[in-house]
């Protein structure tokens, strides 16, 4: 069977060409999601998360970045074939994203209203003064007094920030989401209201959603698929159920062990030794062999993705091995 | 907001104080006396004793500094010496021309260094920043009365194009704008560029893009409103250089403002002259600084905010 999907990335490669040497922030990266899926990208920082977002909507600032791929096609459109001006079409209307830092997200000088509105005014047949009164209702939807829509950005708190900034991705309604770690530069308690936020939104909406993270915590209350993310490249993707119950990536069972277990708090923390490689100089191979308790010299060559059924697959040539397994216990 | 003006207006008074106090002084230290160059070659010590005495200048100086400064505050800059007529007609005779100057060519400077910052911030590190900031450097560093002189050569004298001086028409604006609006532009271009610069690699213009804003509009609509801040705080002190400069340039092209009535007045040690203009200009200079915060207040809301509370 076909699968319905809304983003199809096959080989993207983005590097940023420096004074200190080409960092290689993604390599080779393939990406699948389905119409109306919540799927969690979560790495280490550094691990080129942001990148590949920005590159969904070919925002890289070019120089430094240079970005090659094979495919990217949102919703069957064709996105490496689009001119300038049809790429500012697709931006904000059928993908759009949302920031990190809500303290910075927003322009200063105009009105939240304004921000919401212009999204609204660019992509939709409507007068200005009619994408206003939608502005104000996008506002109410997000938890904003609609009276508010005059105010501006420094009049608000980060968590009330993180709204606007929310309100503006979804004001178009976008086939695809992109929501970069939304909640980390939020009060814990804010966090959980905005995170609620977006969840009843995107049921709303049907909106396919890609969730930039490096919290596990988020990735289960939201996601339904996950994918594990490593020095550019995604050495783990399944089901929720895949990823978190039958775990298969060395490097992605080294991040449930370095969470702090509510249920046994006694038991170890054990966090994964050594250091994200240098971006600038990548290990041969799989870029996780140094740090691996099951290394073996296999690993230092090229690395393929193997299914281990219909919706896991992993980036491990260790499964080449008979009999092999990691330690973390299938549930 | 309405609070904040009328204290700025307060402020000035003692700023007016202070420039009166020092320019009567200065201008009595001054050498040659009026009387003395006004008076016939016979007259006797007597008439001239009179004489100072119908013109307000007998008594020490500070019994002078005094009775100029009451009359001052009753608004009455007194009478011009050497012309017989009061100062503060002459000065707003002679001020439109001035300010039509310094206006002109601070919109030369603004047609010339907006877009050429901005071109230089967008393209940084490419030959054109490179290009644009030598012509930067080349309108800073030039003295204007030298550009004057060279413009007078070419325009008028050589090609005669534009007239060399005088203030009939549009195209006499033409020279002496351009000469003082190219020492501006070096400063606003530099402006433009580092404020540009730091605006450029904010995320809110990130947030632009990612709504389908297209790059001309992320740049003259999303970052131009934010680097204008800085640029608008230097106006004022653009606008003085500007009235400065005038002083100058008028004597180069022969223009009819108040530098030019400033200098001929100094020279025919006609005091009162003098000083009203100066004290003229120092209101002048410090209402548009007063404008200027304003207008400063109206492009940043956060500003505005705090003079609200
Ligand atoms: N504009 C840039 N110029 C140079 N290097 C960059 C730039 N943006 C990101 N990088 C580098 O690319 C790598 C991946 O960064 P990023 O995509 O931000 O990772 P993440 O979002 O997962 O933390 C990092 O090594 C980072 O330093
Ligand atoms: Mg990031």
């Amino acid at each position: 069977m076909k699968k319905d999907l809304v983003l199809n990335v096959k080989n993207l490669v983005v590097r940023y060409e420096t004074e200190d040497g080409i960092v290689k922030a993604v390599n080779g990266l393939n990406l699948e999601i389905e119409r109306g899926k919540a799927i969690g990208l979560v790495g280490e920082t550094g691990a080129g998360k942001t990148t590949t977002a920005l590159s969904l909507l070919r925002l890289i600032p070019e120089p430094p970045g240079v970005e090659e791929c094979g495919l990217m096609e949102l919703d069957g459109l064709d996105m490496l074939s689009l001119t300038p001006k049809e790429l500012e079409k697709v931006r904000g209307k059928d993908i759009s994203m949302i920031f990190q830092d809500p303290m910075t997200a927003l322009n200063p000088v105009f009105t939240v209203g304004d921000q919401i509105a212009e999204s609204i005014h660019l992509h939709e047949d409507v007068s200005y003064t009619e994408a206003q009164r939608r502005a104000i209702d996008m506002l109410e939807l997000v938890g904003i007094p609609g009276e508010r829509a005059s105010d501006y950005p420094h009049q608000f708190s980060g968590g009330m920030k993180q709204r606007v900034v929310i309100a503006i991705a979804l004001a178009c309604r976008p086939k695809l989401l992109i929501a970069d770690e939304p909640t980390t530069a939020l009060d814990v308690t804010i966090q959980a209201q905005v995170l609620e936020l977006m969840k009843n939104l995107r049921k709303k909406y049907q909106t396919s959603l890609i969730m930039i993270t490096h919290d596990l915590g988020i990735v289960a209350e939201i996601c339904d698929e996950v994918a594990v993310m490593y020095a550019g490249n995604i050495v783990e993707k399944g089901t929720l159920e895949d990823v978190f119950n039958r775990t298969k990536h060395p490097y992605t069972e080294g991040l449930f062990n370095s969470i702090p277990n509510i249920y046994d708090r006694k038991a170890m923390l054990t966090p994964i030794k050594g250091l994200m490689p240098d971006p600038t100089n990548l290990p041969e191979g799989c870029p996780f062999h140094p740090r691996c308790p099951y290394m073996d010299e296999d690993c230092k060559k090229p690395q393929t993705d193997r299914a281990i059924s219909d919706t896991h697959f992993v980036r491990c040539s260790a499964y080449d091995r008979p009999g092999f397994h990691i330690n973390r216990k299938e549930k | 907001m309405i609070r904040y003006i009328i204290k700025r207006f307060l402020m000035m008074i003692p700023v007016l104080l202070a420039v009166s106090f020092v320019v009567y002084f200065l201008m009595d230290l001054a050498p040659g006396d009026i009387v003395g160059m006004m008076a016939p070659p016979d007259a006797t010590e007597v008439e001239i004793e009179m004489m100072r005495k119908e013109m307000g200048l007998d008594g020490t100086l500070p019994e002078r500094y005094f009775r100029y400064m009451k009359n001052l505050l009753k608004g009455d800059l007194g009478m011009s010496l050497s012309m017989k007529r009061p100062v503060i007609d002459i000065f707003f005779e002679r001020f439109p021309a001035t300010l039509k100057l310094a206006f002109g060519s601070i919109i030369v400077a603004m047609i010339i260094s907006i877009p050429l910052g901005i071109a230089a911030a967008t393209h940084h590190r490419s030959w054109l920043d490179g290009a644009s900031m030598v012509t930067a450097m080349l309108g800073l560093s030039m003295p204007s009365f030298w550009l004057g002189l060279l413009l007078i050569i070419l325009f008028s004298l050589k090609l005669g194009w534009l007239p060399s001086g005088g203030s009939d028409g549009f195209l006499s604006i033409i020279l002496p704008a351009i000469t003082l609006g190219a020492a501006q532009a070096g400063n606003l271009t530099r402006i433009t560029r580092s404020s540009m610069l730091e605006v450029i690699r904010q995320d809110y213009l990130r947030t632009a893009r990612a709504k389908g804003v297209s790059e001309k509009k992320v740049i003259y609509k999303h970052a131009l409103k934010n680097a204008l801040i800085p640029i608008i705080t230097i106006f004022g002190s653009t606008l003085g250089n500007a009235l400065g400069g005038a002083v100058a340039i008028e004597t180069v092209f022969s223009w009819p403002g108040v530098g030019r009535l400033t200098v001929s007045a100094i020279n025919s040690r006609d005091m009162t002259l003098a000083t009203g203009c100066i004290i003229m200009f120092t209101i002048f200079f410090t209402l548009t600084m007063l404008l200027v915060d304003i207008a400063y207040a109206y492009v940043d809301p956060r500003i505005k905010a705090q003079y609200s509370k």
